[in-house]
C-alpha cells in the first residue's frame, strides 16, 4: 500500500509537470496541441541521445533543452499556428485547425525521431534503489521528482507574483478583456505556447531517466497529459497538480494491483467519471 | 454540409454499379486495392456523416474497426459462430459503444469527444489483450472462410452503398437540417429547441455500426486476427485524411479522397518506409493549410469564381 503510494507520487511530479506545459498551451494560447507527447518524447531523446554518445548527464541535458525547445515552440506558434489563430472565425474553427495542424506536426516528430533512434530509448543513469518511508524505489525517481517539483514551484511562483505572469493568467481568464486592458495577447499566447512547451520537453526528459520509451509513444503521454489538464479542470494549474498525484497513484495502483498494461484503461476510467460527474473539472468553474 | 440532391444519389449509382465490375477486370495486386478503396470508402463516408455536419473530428474509427475484426475472430474460433452471426453481433455492440461514449462526451464541448477517441483504440487493445490472456487463455484467433478478395469486395461495395444511401437520406431528412444547424452554430441550433445531444449521439452511432460491419468484413482477409492489428490506430488517422483531403462538405467528398491517397501511400510505403509516417503528417499540413474544404470544396470555389467572371 504505502508502496504504492510513494512511487504514485514520484510518478505523479513529472506528470504534473507535463500537465502545465499543456495547460498553460491550451488555457492560455488556446491551442490544443496534439503533439504534447511528441515534445516530451523529443525531449526524452534528446536525454538519451547526449547520455549514450557523449555521457552528458540528463539533468544537464535539461538545462540544455530548455533554450531550444522554448526556441522550437514559439517558431511553431509564431509561423505555423498564429496564421491558424488569424483565420478561424470561432473557438471551435480554431480547435479543429489546431488539432489537425498538431497531429501532422506530431507525426512529423514521430518520422524525425524513428530516423534517428527506431528502438527503445534505453539507458540506465542513476538506478540505484533507495527507501523512502520503507519502500524500496530508484535514485533516478526521487531525482526527477524532486527537479519537477523545483521547475513546476518556480512556474507557479513566475504565474502569480510576476508581472508577466499575470499577464498570461489574464489571457487565460478572456482574450477580449486583456487585450482591452492593453497586454499584447499574441505576445503573451506566444510566450505561453513557448514556455509550455519547454516544461513539456523538460518532463519527458526527467521520465527518460526512470522510464524507456520509444519514438511512438507520445500518443500515450498526451492522452495522460489532456485526461489530467481536464480532471484539473482548464487553466488550474493547481488542479492539474492535485489531478497528476490522483492518476499517478490510481495508474501505479492499477499496475501494480490487476495489470501493468492496464494503466491507459485506468486513465480512461477516471475520464469518463470526470465527464459523467464534474466535466468542468476538480477545480474548474461552471462554464455560464 | 449541403443538402443532397436526386442527382447526386443517381450519379452514385451509376459510379456503385460501374465499380461492381471491378473484380471481373482485375486481379492480384489491384483487387487488394480495390478491396482497400472500397474500406476505406466505406469507412470514411460513414465518418463524414457525423463529422461532416458536426465538424467534430472522431478518431474512433480504429476502435469500432478492431472491435468488429476482433469479434469476429473470437467468436469463430472460440465459438465456433458462423461469419454472419458474428457480423450482425459486431454491428450491434459497434453501435452500442458509439452510443455509450456518444452519451458520455458528446453532451460536452466538441475538445472532450476528440480527446476521448484519440486514445480509444489503444485503450481497447489494452482491454482486450488483458482479457485474453488472464480469461480466454492466449490462443490464436483464426478467421478461415471460404471468401476471397472478390467476395469482401463486393460485400464491402453493398456497405460502402448502404452508407451512402444513409446519409442521402439523413441529409433530406429533419435530422439532417437539425445537424446543419448544430454544425453552423450549436448555440442557435439548442435555442430553436434542437436536442443537440441526441442528434448527434444518434449520427454517432451510425459511424460506430458501420466501422463494425467493416472491420468484420475485412477479418477473413487477415485468416489471423491479432489485437495489434486490428486496433491500429493509424486507420483512424487514414480516414480523417482521406475524408478531410476530398471534403467533409460533401457527402461524396471522401470517395474523391480515398483513391489517391491510397495509391500515393502504397507507392511512399513501397519505395520509402521508413518515411512513410513523416508524408502522413505532411498531409496533415496540406489538409489544414491549403485545402481547409478539400479537393471537393476547392473545385467548387474555383467553380463559383470562373461563375462571377463570366
Amino acid at each position: 500500500m504505502i508502496d504504492i503510494l510513494v512511487s504514485g507520487l514520484l510518478l505523479s511530479g513529472t506528470y504534473a509537470l507535463v500537465a502545465m506545459g499543456l495547460n498553460l498551451q491550451y488555457g492560455v494560447a488556446r491551442i490544443m496541441n496534439l503533439a504534447n507527447g511528441e515534445v516530451l518524447v523529443l525531449g526524452a531523446l534528446a536525454a538519451f541521445w547526449l547520455y549514450t554518445t557523449s555521457q552528458v548527464s540528463p539533468l544537464l541535458t535539461v538545462i540544455l533543452v530548455i533554450p531550444v525547445s522554448f526556441i522550437g515552440n514559439w517558431l511553431i506558434y509564431r509561423f505555423l499556428l498564429t496564421p491558424l489563430v488569424r483565420r478561424s472565425k470561432t473557438q471551435g474553427a480554431l480547435e479543429v485547425d489546431s488539432i489537425l495542424a498538431t497531429f501532422g506536426m506530431s507525426f512529423i516528430m514521430i518520422g524525425v525521431m524513428v530516423s534517428i533512434e527506431g528502438g527503445f530509448f534505453a539507458y540506465k543513469y542513476l538506478s540505484e534503489p533507495i527507501q523512502i518511508l520503507g519502500s524500496t524505489s530508484s535514485l533516478n525517481r526521487l531525482v526527477a521528482f524532486i527537479v519537477a517539483l523545483i521547475i513546476g514551484g518556480g512556474l507557479y511562483l513566475w504565474l502569480n507574483l510576476s508581472r508577466p505572469g499575470v499577464a498570461v493568467r489574464a489571457v487565460s481568464v478572456s482574450t477580449e478583456a486583456s487585450g482591452l486592458v492593453g497586454i499584447n495577447v499574441p505576445r503573451m499566447s506566444a510566450l505561453a505556447f513557448a514556455l509550455g512547451g519547454t516544461i513539456t520537453a523538460v518532463g519527458g526528459a526527467l521520465i527518460s531517466t526512470f522510464i524507456t520509451l520509444d519514438a511512438s509513444i507520445g500518443v500515450v503521454f498526451t492522452m495522460k497529459a489532456l485526461i489530467i489538464v481536464i480532471m484539473g479542470g482548464v487553466g488550474e494549474i493547481r488542479g492539474s497538480i492535485v489531478a497528476a498525484v490522483i492518476l499517478g497513484v490510481v495508474e501505479t495502483a492499477v499496475a501494480t494491483l490487476v495489470d501493468p498494461g492496464l494503466t491507459l484503461a485506468s486513465a480512461y476510467f477516471i475520464f469518463i467519471l470526470i465527464l459523467l460527474f464534474r466535466p468542468q473539472g476538480l477545480f474548474g468553474r461552471r462554464a455560464t | 454540409m449541403k443538402r443532397a440532391t436526386w442527382a447526386e444519389l443517381i450519379w452514385a449509382g451509376v459510379i456503385a454499379v460501374f465499380a461492381a465490375i471491378w473484380p471481373f477486370i482485375s486481379n492480384g495486386y489491384w483487387l487488394g486495392i480495390g478491396v482497400d478503396v472500397m474500406m476505406y470508402v466505406a469507412l470514411a463516408t460513414s465518418w463524414v456523416l457525423f463529422s461532416g455536419p458536426t465538424h467534430y473530428i472522431s478518431l474512433a474509427s480504429a476502435a469500432f474497426f478492431g472491435v468488429g475484426g476482433f469479434l469476429v475472430g473470437s467468436g469463430m474460433s472460440d465459438y465456433n459462430a458462423s461469419f454472419w452471426s458474428m457480423l450482425a453481433l459486431s454491428a450491434v455492440v459497434g453501435a452500442l459503444l458509439a452510443a455509450l461514449i456518444g452519451l458520455a462526451t458528446l453532451r460536452l464541448s466538441g475538445v472532450y469527444f476528440v480527446i476521448f477517441t484519440l486514445g480509444l483504440a489503444e485503450m481497447i487493445r489494452n482491454l482486450v489483450s488483458w482479457v485474453q490472456n488472464n480469461f480466454l487463455g492466449s490462443r490464436g484467433l483464426y478467421v478461415l472462410t471460404d471468401f476471397t478478395d472478390k467476395h469482401l469486395y463486393w460485400m464491402l461495395l453493398v456497405t460502402a452503398s448502404a452508407v451512402y444511401l444513409l446519409g442521402w437520406i439523413i441529409s433530406r431528412s429533419r435530422l439532417g437540417f437539425a445537424l446543419r444547424i448544430i454544425g453552423g452554430d450549436e448555440t442557435v441550433a439548442r435555442h430553436v429547441g434542437i436536442n443537440t445531444a441526441m442528434a448527434k449521439v444518434i449520427l454517432f452511432t451510425t459511424t460506430g455500426f458501420f466501422g463494425a460491419i467493416v472491420g468484420a468484413i475485412i477479418a477473413p482477409r487477415w485468416s489471423y486476427i491479432e489485437p495489434n492489428q486490428v486496433f491500429s490506430p493509424q486507420l483512424s488517422f487514414f480516414v480523417v485524411i482521406m475524408a478531410l483531403l476530398g471534403g467533409s462538405g460533401r457527402l461524396w467528398g471522401p470517395i474523391v479522397g480515398v483513391i489517391p491517397f491510397l495509391l500515393i501511400w502504397n507507392w511512399v510505403d513501397a519505395n520509402f518506409p521508413n518515411q512513410s509516417i513523416l508524408v502522413l503528417g505532411l498531409a496533415f499540413l496540406l489538409i489544414v493549410y491549403a485545402l481547409p474544404n478539400g479537393v471537393v470544396g476547392r473545385i467548387e470555389e474555383l467553380r463559383a469564381r470562373m461563375r462571377g467572371q463570366s
